[in-house]
């Protein structure tokens, strides 16, 4: 809003360039800068929270989530059989149900709970998938250039150009439901995404010349991708991995909301969502908890990703 | 300029010829046998024979990619076994519901998105800024399915009793129909292809309903469109709404804004004419990238709200292992995606003639 007042440029003074400070590292650096970001840090805060209730689970969990006793004679005689909730007319006497109970009379919190597992894995796992054979393809397009550099990434452009969502549908209509099938088969569609960024990074380095310096000491061309030029190309995959594990999970949940990934009675958000969907008029709960979680989880990796990317990017810093 | 539309024309080709193949293999060359998967348990291996040779399935699998580019050709895209008729008959039915969806939330995502990054940039920290920032990470990290049920509870069932009470799903009220085009232009006769173009356009509500001036079920279906198109757009309206502020931040920046504002330009005017004008380029792209999400979130859509568009006709088709039907959708909507990104594309180097010189 305000127009800058002055326009002659401010001198830094020799301590603030730095002449006496130690020099620092990448890591340092990054971690310092990661940790300024607001946004980072309540990523962080979230994605902390997560990992730790994916991991403490079964100590933090109620009950079983795959119960079924919650159904009752004494609520069958109440006229409450089926999903509720404290506020809307679940029984008094039952009070360790924090979330209420769901259609098949399952403790919703437990559930919830050990959904943070499922979503984390398959989130990781979708996105490890990817990286790797998108980080292989697009060094191999980078580095061997040609014909194969043209036939790998025409291929990726292909990919590109579906609907992520909807070719994996396709994938899994043809796979069969199921929770393995449908993270590969959004596995399989973020893989252009990391070819791109690794042959970008690739072209970028292969000509500097520490990297004709290995070539000029006889260093091997998978030694080279491996030892020069994938630490350096790191930094992008990181940032892109992050925000791509947040599709994936997105992603992998609407799969299994459809009912094309995880299949019951797996504690899986997007598939809970998905069971419960009719119930929305009568216990809303059933869907707002998941989803909540869900989002949360989502966010949690888009606010990393985004503060990994302004951390991460050295002309943000300077 | 038309060196440049031809250049994009032709690299196209290789892509759209590459996105039917993968339509193709994906069909044919993963794990999985068409005939169980489509037939289940009346699969056996007399059935599955004669069920091979009617779908040409007992072809050398380069004369079944032939066989499968010639019906293409033809427009022909199989047809459906759950109802029995070609899957494009079905297709032109269902898709002006879909395009009228996520034409609608497109408006919405970019009209909202826009203004909402140019307040957002033009009063950078300030309490909208940080609000509308905020607003957009939630939105872009909360499922269509989520937010659509939510919106559902929200609208048809907390506010029942006010005047904000919204429809839960369905396009029209039982009861509320809007009048065909080809009555309304006494076209009862009409026959063959242009009848389904009519047809096509009447089939939009919104549509149809405002050029005939039928403004009672004109209201109606525009009440009914209000919460998916909010759950559908949600999502680019924050892409849009962040690319937006940012790229007009890069030009606010810049000299010349410098000395727009110093020759005494108001502030309005430097944003909106000089500023807005050279950051909106980077949104059109986003604009049009972000048709996929749409297309995908329009399946998640069209199912929370029972709307009988090609996104619902996908789920039926996965559930009903229609095979014919989930395979041309994904060849429609992504051929769809293609030419909608050329287009903008095309439109990119209409708006700034430094692409066409590259």
């Amino acid at each position: 809003m305000t127009p800058p007042i002055g326009t002659v440029p401010r001198l830094a003074t020799p301590a603030e360039e730095g002449l006496a400070a130690k020099p620092t590292s990448l890591w340092t650096d990054t971690r310092r800068n990661i940790l300024r970001q607001r946004v980072a840090q309540v990523g962080l805060l979230l994605l902390g929270t997560l990992l730790a209730i994916a991991i403490t689970a079964p100590i933090i969990a109620t009950h079983n989530p795959d119960d079924t006793s919650g159904i009752d004679e004494g609520l069958v005689t109440a006229g409450l059989l089926g999903p509720c909730v404290h506020l809307l007319g679940c029984p008094a006497d039952r009070p360790e149900h924090f979330f209420g109970i769901d259609r098949n009379g399952r403790d919703e919190y437990s559930r919830v709970v050990y959904g943070a597992r499922v979503s984390l894995l398959v989130g990781v796992a979708t996105v490890s998938f990817a990286i790797v054979l998108g980080t292989l393809l697009g060094s191999i397009a980078g580095y061997a250039g040609g014909w194969l550099d043209n036939l790998i990434m025409r291929l990726m452009d292909v990919l590109l150009a579906f609907p992520s969502l909807i070719l994996a549908i396709a994938m899994v209509t043809v796979l069969g439901p199921g929770l393995l099938n449908a993270t590969f088969a959004i596995g399989i569609v973020a893989i252009p995404v990391y070819a791109r960024v690794m042959r970008a990074s690739v072209l970028s380095i292969k000509e500097r010349d520490f990297v004709v310096a290995s070539r000029a000491l006889g260093e091997s061309s998978r030694g080279i991708l491996l030892r020069r030029i994938l630490p350096n190309a790191l930094t992008p995959l990181i940032v892109v991995g992050t925000l791509g594990i947040a599709g994936a999970i997105l992603d992998v949940a609407a799969l299994s909301f459809l009912g094309l990934g995880a299949q019951p009675p797996l504690a899986e958000w997007g598939s809970m969502i998905g069971l419960d969907r009719n119930q929305l008029f009568s216990a809303p709960h059933l869907i707002v908890v998941p989803g909540i979680a869900l989002s949360l989880s989502v966010l949690g990796f888009n606010l990393l990703g985004d503060g990994l990317r302004d951390a991460l990017d050295p002309r943000l810093n300077r | 300029m038309l060196r440049f539309v031809v250049r994009r024309l032709l690299l196209t080709i290789p892509v759209l010829f590459g996105i039917v193949f993968v339509v193709f293999a994906i069909a044919r060359l993963l794990p999985g046998d068409p005939c169980v998967a489509a037939l289940q348990e009346r699969a056996d291996a007399a059935t599955c024979a004669i069920f091979n040779a009617r779908y040409g399935l007992d072809e050398p699998i380069t004369t079944q990619f032939w066989i499968y580019l010639t019906d293409l050709s033809h427009g022909d895209l199989g047809d459906s076994i759950q109802q029995g008729r070609p899957v494009a008959e079905i297709l032109i039915e269902r898709l002006p519901v879909t395009i009228e969806l996520t034409l609608f939330a497109l408006t919405l995502a970019t009209l909202l998105g826009i203004v909402l990054g140019v307040v957002s940039a033009s009063r950078r920290n300030s309490a909208v800024d940080v609000g509308t920032m905020l607003g957009a990470n939630i939105g872009v990290s909360t499922p269509v399915f989520v937010l659509g049920l939510i919106l559902i509870w929200i609208f048809a069932v907390l506010l029942k009793d006010t005047p904000f009470v919204l429809p839960p799903g369905g396009r029209m009220t039982a009861g509320v129909t809007v009048v065909p085009l080809a009555e309304t232009w006494g076209l009862s006769e009409l026959t063959g292809p242009l009848r389904s173009v009519v047809d096509f356009f009447s089939n939009m509500n919104v549509i149809n309903a405002l050029i005939t001036g039928q403004w009672g079920p004109l209201g109606d279906a525009l009440r009914h469109l209000i919460l998916p198109a909010v759950a559908l757009g949600t999502i680019p309206l924050s892409i849009i709404a962040r690319m937006t502020r940012s790229s007009l931040l890069d030009v606010l920046g810049q000299d010349y804004v410098r000395t727009a504002r110093a020759k005494g330009l108001g502030e309005r005017a430097v944003v909106l004419r000089h500023g807005l004008r050279n950051a909106i380029l980077p949104v059109v792209t986003v604009i049009g990238l972000s048709l996929g999400g749409l297309l995908a979130g329009a399946v998640l859509t069209e199912s929370i709200f029972g709307l009988s568009g090609i996104g619902k006709m996908i789920t039926d088709g996965v559930t009903g292992r229609d095979y014919a039907v989930v395979q041309g959708l994904t060849l429609v909507t992504a051929v769809i995606y293609v030419l909608v990104n050329l287009v903008v594309d095309v439109s990119y180097a209409f708006l700034d003639p430094r692409i066409r010189l590259q």
